[in-house]
């Protein structure tokens, strides 16, 4: 009798002390989020006075703002996009609706879902060496090029994925109706998958907005206003990195304030995705 | 008669357009390949001078000298490989047990949220961990865990060596486990997606014998799923791997090797955002990019492997189904 009780026992205990281990793991991810959430409010916020919108980086010791950096920063995320979003619906428009047949389509998600996790550094590489070092200097278009080369992968695998939850019927309706290929896809399934590409989109642009690897060698940075793409450009990211490592307070309270900024937009970008697809799929 | 030829020429016309659009999708494909070469080929011609020059003993070497155009890869190569290791070993337990809490503990209301949350630690650009790891963590670490770790562990035989030094809060440790928060959000989700796939059926006939939901969990969802859970593994020591801006912040960027997990030390990504644009002269710059070829190889592998091990996972959900 007693063997059987102690074996109860014992998976109780086990399995007991399993599922505490669990909550404590859930516990210890909400706990780091919350911590470095606060951190952000606790140091942000202070430093995000109207200065911030208005004023350009200043030198060390004097006050001044962030406006080149948000401003450059919007700049190359815009140019980035519209450089990556096209040939990312295309190709993952050719996983999805071409490429049943032949080598090419499983090999190209092979890499574009290895590419997807690639190191972003060696992206800032391999542009500095196709591109900066022809045109011998820094600058916002090198940036572009580099988030841009992010945003692809990401598009793709999020236009394949929405594309292949559009029923097939749709498309053979459509068909039976007598449209061409190219109408269909255009009219048809892609429009039937646009919110999911949307949420896609808005992800690649949460994910970019947050990138300084890529940065640092190819926008680099710019103390001074620039709309010039074709000069260095100032961007958050790296000014952050810049004034955070310097000993001058004055750059590392407006560190904490574009630390404050770019962690706000992408989290609210990382939501609002995710609540426009949760709408779109419940009407569908 | 004229009208067939219309509707003939408007018929071409369609055709013409299909064609055209299918090629279209087929060249931005292509284009991704193509990509993939490019930077394995820009990679490799950027590095031919620190190639010509050092050879596979590169690879071997840890000096790091660029007074006198010395450099080998060792260093960083294993700050790299540790840094990923220490964070591995804590976000593995944590990521499971947050799958689980994900897929058979929490309330069904609130499992979103909480999923929602944990994503969200993804979302957090790196550079945002490395300055709360500089400003936060690390002198938290210096004065209130570091002299523990000291104390306890580094009097002990064999691994005290390992967690002995000088209290700074900086250094390789405290690199790895800002790591480990980081990649926890991608191994958890995927470990949560691929329990998700587990049939019910099962589940519940295991339940139905009497099994315990650990028992569940630990003797049937995950020998069910084990391939998927190693390649979400793998994905996160990819990502953990090629982590840069949190790694430069927190990890000293010392060119030494030490036996002391304390210690400062530098890793591959790191060495690349703090020198690329101070080297001088074609060796040095050259160096560096070899040691970005040395870390997209070693991602790309461990990437490879990871997807082909979660494609054989999605392949056996397909016969089963």
């Amino acid at each position: 009798m007693t063997p059987m009780v102690n074996l109860y026992t014992r998976r109780r205990i086990i399995n007991a002390a399993g599922l505490i281990i669990s909550v404590l793991a859930m516990a210890f991810g909400l706990f780091w989020l919350c911590w470095i959430l606060w951190t952000l409010l606790e140091n942000g916020l202070p430093a995000l006075a109207p200065a911030v919108f208005t004023h350009m980086t200043p030198p060390p010791g004097s006050t001044g703002g962030l406006l080149n950096a948000i401003a450059g920063s919007l700049m190359m995320t815009l140019v980035g996009t519209l450089i990556g979003t096209p040939i990312g619906i295309l190709a993952g428009t050719y996983l999805a609706e071409f490429g049943h047949r032949g080598w090419l389509a499983p090999i190209t998600r092979f890499i574009n879902d290895v590419l997807l996790s690639a190191p972003s550094i060696v992206i800032g590489l391999f542009v500095y060496e196709i591109y900066v070092i022809h045109v011998r200097h820094f600058s916002g278009w090198a940036g572009a090029l580099a988030l841009s080369i992010i945003v692809i992968p990401i598009v793709i695998r999020t236009t394949e994925n929405m594309l292949r939850l559009v029923p097939t019927t749709l498309r053979e309706a459509a068909a039976a109706l007598g449209a061409p290929q190219w109408k269909i896809v255009n009219f048809v399934t892609l429009r039937a998958a646009r919110a999911g590409i949307i949420t896609g989109v808005m992800l690649a642009i949460a994910r970019i907005s947050g990138e300084t690897a890529p940065l640092l060698f190819t926008a680099l940075n710019n103390q001074f206003w620039n709309s010039d793409m074709d000069k260095p450009m100032a961007n958050l990211p790296v000014v952050i990195f810049q004034f955070a490592m310097s000993p001058y307070e004055d750059w590392q309270h407006l560190a904490w304030a574009g630390a404050l900024l770019i962690t706000l937009s992408v989290l609210t970008l990382n939501i609002l995705a995710r609540v426009l697809f949760r709408q779109s799929a419940t009407t569908h | 008669m004229p009208t067939t030829f219309l509707r003939d020429a408007r018929l071409k016309r369609q055709a013409l357009f299909d064609v055209l659009f299918r090629n279209l999708t087929r060249v931005s494909a292509f284009a991704v390949l193509a990509l993939l070469a490019a930077v394995i080929a820009s990679l490799i011609t950027g590095s031919m001078p620190a190639i010509h020059a050092f050879g596979f003993g590169f690879l071997t070497s840890s000096e790091w000298d660029p007074v006198n155009d010395q450099f080998g890869a060792l260093i960083p190569i294993v700050g790299t490989l540790v840094t990923s290791s220490i964070a591995l070993l804590i976000a593995i337990p944590v990521s499971f047990g947050i799958a689980l809490f994900l897929t058979e503990l929490s309330p069904r209301i609130l499992r979103r949220p909480f999923g929602i949350a944990i994503e969200l630690l993804a979302g957090i650009p790196s550079i945002i961990y490395g300055m709360w790891g500089l400003f936060v963590f690390a002198p938290l670490f210096a004065d209130h865990i570091e002299p523990w770790i000291n104390d306890h562990i580094g009097t002990m035989p064999y691994l005290g060596p390992f967690f002995s030094g000088p209290p700074m809060g900086i250094g390789i440790l405290t690199a790895g486990i800002i790591l480990a928060i980081m990649v926890i959000p991608f191994i958890s989700s995927v470990m949560r997606d691929v329990f998700d796939v587990v049939p019910t059926l099962l589940k519940e006939s295991a339940y139905g014998l009497g099994a315990t939901t650990w028992e569940v969990m630990w003797n049937v969802v995950l020998p069910y799923t084990k391939v998927g859970v190693a390649g979400g593994i793998m994905l996160g020591l990819g990502r953990a791997l090629g982590e840069t801006m949190a790694v430069t912040f927190v990890i000293g960027n010392a060119h030494e090797i030490s036996k002391s997990l304390l210690m400062p030390g530098n890793s591959i990504s790191s060495a690349l955002a703090n020198e690329f644009n101070e080297a001088v002269g074609d060796i040095y710059t050259a160096s560096l990019i070899e040691l970005g070829l040395i870390l997209f190889f070693i991602t790309f592998v461990v990437l490879s492997i990871a997807r082909y091990m979660l494609y054989k996972l999605g392949q056996r959900e397909g016969k089963a189904a």
